[in-house]
Formats: C-alpha cells, sequence, structure tokens
C-alpha cells in the first residue's frame, strides 16, 4: 500500500527513527543548542563533546520528532563524530541542500551516509522535520564556548 | 439534499491527489468551496463589480447592495437584533483582535480580568495577552478536565472576585471537538458582572447559532471554514456595546467627517470597517450562508454527529489509537495518537493514499502541553465528507501502524 513512499521512509530511516544509537543526553558535553519546530511541535537538543584535538569526540540528542527528524539527528550524531567544527558546518550546509533539492555534492562517506535522507525533497512539508537537528548543530557551534556538563 | 447531490456541489472533490479519489478530512482547518460561492465571486467580477458604499453610479450602488445583504443575511443566521450589529473582519483572529483592542482598551479599565480557557486556539490567547502587557489586564485561564471538558467549577471560581470584564472562549475546540456550554457559561459570566465572547468558529459549520439564545454578547467567526471564501471573517456583537467602542483601525468607510483638526466616526457597524472591504468574498459567504440554509442546520448537525459516532467506533477499534479527548457533548474534530508512529509520519502516509488530514499542534500549543503532547493527526469533517471515507481512513490506519510496527 506504502511501497512508493519507500524512497521517503527507506530502512535505514525507520530503523534509525526507531532505535536511535545517539539518542541520548551526553554525560558530559561543551557544547549544545535546542532546535524548535512551533509550527509541528518537534523538538531536539544537540549535545556535543569536543576531545583535546579539537574534533567532535562524540555528539547525541534527545528528540521528541517524527521518524525523519530522529532518524536525521542519529545520522547525524554519527557522521559528525571524529570531524571538525568546519568540516561538519560544511556538511550541515550540503545536507541541507541536498534535503531542499535531493541532489548532493561532494560524494564523501559522510554525505553517502545520509544520503537515504535525500528523498525527503519530494515532501516540501517534511523537509524542516530532516534539516531541524542540523540547524541545532549549527546553533550548538555557534555557541560553543558557553558550555555545561553534567 | 441528499449527500451524494451535496458532494455534486463541490467541485473540488471529484479531483484526485496522487492518484487517488481526494478524501478530504482537514475542513476544520479551512473548508473546501460549493459551486454557488465559486459562481457568485465570478458573477461578481463579470457582471457586477465596483467599489462600495461611495459611488453614484450603477455599478457601485448594485455592488453595494450585493455585499450589504451578506450582513443581512448573517443577522438573520445568527439571530441577531439588527443588521447594525454585524461587523465584517478578514476573519475570526481580526475580529478577536477587534474586540481586544476597542473593547478591551476603550472599555475594560487596568486592574480587571479576561477569562479564556485551557483549549484556545492562539487566536483567542496572543490578542489578550497583548491586552494584558499594553494595558494592565490580568489574564486568566480556566481549566480543562482530563476528558477536555471546561471545568466548570473552576471556571466559575475564577469569575468569584468579580474581576474579571470579559470572558472569551471557544464554542468547540479545534483540537478536541468539544462543545462547550456556552448557555451555562453566557449565564455564569453575566452573574459575575462579565460580557462574553465566543469564538464561534468550528461550532457554527455544524450548528445553528442563535446569539440572542446563547445570551453571548460577543459572537466571532470566519467564512473559509463555513464553505465560503478566505478573508472575511464575522464580529456579531450587541449594539449598545459597538456604540460604546472606540473604533479599531482608521481609515475610509469608517469616519462621518475628516479634517485636519478632528475626525468623527461613522455610525456602527461602519465605524469599524476601516477601507476598501474584501467585497467579492463578502459576497461569495452570502452563498456560501445560502448553501448552508438550502441543506439545513438540522440535516448538518445531524450528519455531523453520525459522522462522529462512526469515526468513533471506527477509530476505537484500532489498537494503539488514541483519540484525545473524550468530551460528552463533541463533533466532528478528532484528534488522535498513534503508538510508535509520529502524527506527522501518520499524516504523510494518509497523503498517499489521498487523505488529508491534519498533523501538529493545531494553533494551540498550551492545549498540547496541558494534554502532554507534542502533536496529535486530527481529523476533520465536513458537510461532504463520508461514512466511506472515514471507513478508508480506518482502513488505511490499521496499515499505517504495520508499516511502523
Amino acid at each position: 500500500m506504502f511501497d512508493d513512499l519507500r524512497d521517503l521512509y527507506q530502512d535505514i530511516i525507520l530503523d534509525h527513527g526507531r532505535k536511535p544509537r545517539h539518542g541520548a543526553r551526553l554525560a558530559a558535553f561543551d557544547a549544545t543548542a535546542k532546535g524548535d519546530n512551533p509550527m509541528c511541535g518537534d523538538r531536539v537538543q544537540v549535545f556535543l563533546r569536543h576531545g583535546d584535538d579539537g574534533l567532535i569526540a562524540e555528539a547525541g540528542f534527545e528528540a521528541r520528532g517524527c521518524a525523519i527528524s530522529v532518524a536525521s539527528a542519529d545520522l547525524m550524531a554519527e557522521v559528525i563524530a571524529g570531524r571538525s567544527d568546519a568540516e561538519s558546518r560544511d556538511l550541515a550546509g550540503r545536507f541541507r541542500e541536498m534535503a531542499r533539492t535531493g541532489a548532493a555534492s561532494g560524494g564523501d562517506a559522510a554525505i553517502e551516509r545520509l544520503k537515504p535522507l535525500a528523498g525527503v525533497h519530494e515532501y516540501p512539508s517534511r523537509v524542516k522535520c530532516a534539516t531541524l537537528p542540523w540547524h541545532a548543530l549549527l546553533a550548538a557551534l555557534d555557541g560553543k564556548g558557553d558550555s555545561s556538563s553534567e | 439534499m441528499t449527500l451524494a447531490e451535496i458532494r455534486a456541489q463541490f467541485p473540488i472533490l471529484s479531483e484526485t491527489v496522487r492518484g487517488k479519489p481526494l478524501v478530504f478530512l482537514d475542513s476544520a482547518a479551512s473548508a473546501q468551496k460549493p459551486r454557488v460561492v465559486i459562481d457568485a465571486m465570478v458573477h461578481a467580477m463579470e457582471h457586477q463589480y465596483a467599489n462600495v458604499h461611495r459611488g453614484l453610479h450603477w455599478m457601485s450602488e448594485r455592488t453595494t447592495d450585493a455585499y450589504e445583504a451578506t450582513r443581512d443575511s448573517i443577522a438573520r443566521l445568527l439571530n441577531a437584533n439588527s443588521r447594525e450589529e454585524i461587523v465584517f473582519t478578514n476573519n475570526s483572529t481580526g475580529a478577536i483582535n477587534l474586540v481586544a483592542h476597542s473593547y478591551g482598551r476603550g472599555v475594560l479599565k487596568p486592574g480587571q480580568a479576561v477569562l479564556i480557557s485551557a483549549m484556545e486556539h492562539h487566536s483567542n490567547i496572543v490578542p489578550w495577552q497583548m491586552l494584558r502587557d499594553s494595558h494592565g489586564i490580568e489574564l486568566r485561564v480556566a481549566p480543562i478536565t482530563d476528558a477536555g471538558e471546561l471545568d466548570m467549577a473552576a471556571f466559575e471560581a475564577l469569575l468569584a472576585d468579580g474581576k474579571v470584564g470579559l470572558v472569551a472562549i471557544t464554542h468547540m475546540s479545534n483540537v478536541l471537538g468539544t462543545y462547550t456550554p456556552a448557555g451555562r457559561i453566557a449565564a455564569l459570566a453575566h452573574e459575575y458582572g462579565a460580557k462574553v465572547l465566543f469564538d464561534g468558529s468550528q461550532a457554527i459549520v455544524h450548528r445553528k447559532i442563535d446569539v440572542q439564545a446563547l445570551d453571548a454578547d460577543f459572537y466571532v467567526f470566519t467564512g473559509h471554514k463555513l464553505y465560503g471564501p478566505t478573508g472575511i471573517g464575522v464580529l456579531w456583537a450587541r449594539r449598545e456595546l459597538l456604540e460604546q467602542m472606540p473604533p479599531f483601525l482608521g481609515g475610509g468607510d469608517m469616519i462621518a467627517s475628516v479634517s485636519f483638526e478632528r475626525s468623527t466616526w461613522a455610525e456602527v457597524p461602519h465605524k469599524f470597517e476601516a477601507g476598501t472591504p474584501a467585497i467579492l468574498e463578502t459576497i461569495g459567504l452570502n452563498a456560501a450562508i445560502g448553501f448552508m440554509e438550502s441543506v439545513g442546520y438540522d440535516a448538518i448537525a445531524a450528519h455531523e454527529a453520525a459522522l462522529t459516532d462512526h469515526a468513533l467506533a471506527r477509530l476505537s477499534t484500532i489498537e494503539g489509537l488514541t483519540v484525545v479527548g473524550r468530551a460528552q457533548d463533541r463533533g466532528g474534530v478528532i484528534s488522535f495518537t498513534m503508538q510508535g508512529a509520529h502524527a506527522h509520519d501518520v499524516a504523510t502516509l494518509l497523503d498517499r493514499q489521498g487523505i488529508a488530514v491534519r498533523a501538529g499542534q493545531h494553533c494551540a500549543e498550551p492545549l498540547m502541553r496541558r494534554l502532554g503532547l507534542d502533536s496529535t493527526a486530527r481529523a476533520s469533517f465536513g458537510i461532504y465528507t463520508t461514512q466511506d471515507e472515514i471507513d478508508l481512513l480506518a482502513g488505511t490506519l490499521l496499515r499505517v501502524r504495520e508499516f511502523f510496527a
């Protein structure tokens, strides 16, 4: 019945939407930001911990949202681990472009990993579901410094 | 009119969406338009259009007649005391803002309170917050029960100190489908010296509204939910209240005379209708009202009640699906959640089958918080909704549940 929805809800999205691997607040973090979509009620908070080398050592999130937004947050947390802030920002820009147009630029492993989310571009009302965690990531990177940990 | 005959009046219902017949279950957001509304607006543009209230020529006079005839129709529809009690606005939001501005700043005094409920649409929250912040009015919120009904004991307690000058409350929740007991609300408000405004945006779609029988002071609704065009809404208020209230927007059409030293205001209702109005939309609304009256409110209300019963029965058989709110007196707006599936995902899957529902917070964020929910999916019914469409919804929801299982 929903076969033609498989472009949007690929197995990897259903899987990560249902059982996110990084869907928890980090025990220690040095950057965080919330993303909020008051129109639809989606909410995500992203947590980052940087290592001594300045790279993102670990990312996690807490989210209340749809399968698309949770899967997007989870895959994001996976691919930014081990990357610099600049690389993560670049990836965020390319992800948002892909969510809007369906086309991914770069061809690197990270964007390939995120490609199952490209189908969202055919559903204009759902694009913001996929991009919300990335907006929160950028806000967390911008606010880096006023960090907290617990 | 049979249901098939009613449906035949709505051209859009023969459209297909993604290759499937359109199943439009989002009428509470905005309803579809019958042929008579479309024709009335096209006819005006093709044959009978000029600005109103100002031309001394034939076209303007005829257009003014058609435009003002809508005021007569609405006065009849609401059983208003006179046609001068009908003020045209752009929608319900515009009407509530007019009352908040003119009655709120012009008549209510700092220190008085406005009492709303926990199940209001943002349009009946934010204007009062703005009044609170600019005019020193207290904003009180009457709680609802877990069933989604107004807590009448708490409501009365909030009136008890006599400070409430205005009660502003929905007549039917756009999330829960709850009808509020408007007659009792008005009686209690008056007992404690408050005026009462009802947001009838949803209620007037399904039930005959008699503002005198309700003993209301203000009643607002919007045209586009009542099978009419967007851009035209209505404020009804008792004439003596309108007389008391200063104008809202200033400009042409709302004045008696203007000089650079001072201006004087037109009589009600024109005092509140600045600028060239939504002429075509007002003419379209008249056609919508005529259509509603030709079907008849008895038949409309019976149809809604039967659909609501049928839908609640069908949805209750779906495991993991929870209908939000279980008010005794409820109508054809049904919000639900589904275990394991977010409302947006539910809506996207339904959309793939041509079924249009709304998902999200429904412009009622505080209510969603009260319910402990981030979002719901909402199916809402119109005059053209069929039991077959509800069966299709229920059947598709079973498949949605499997998809996310």
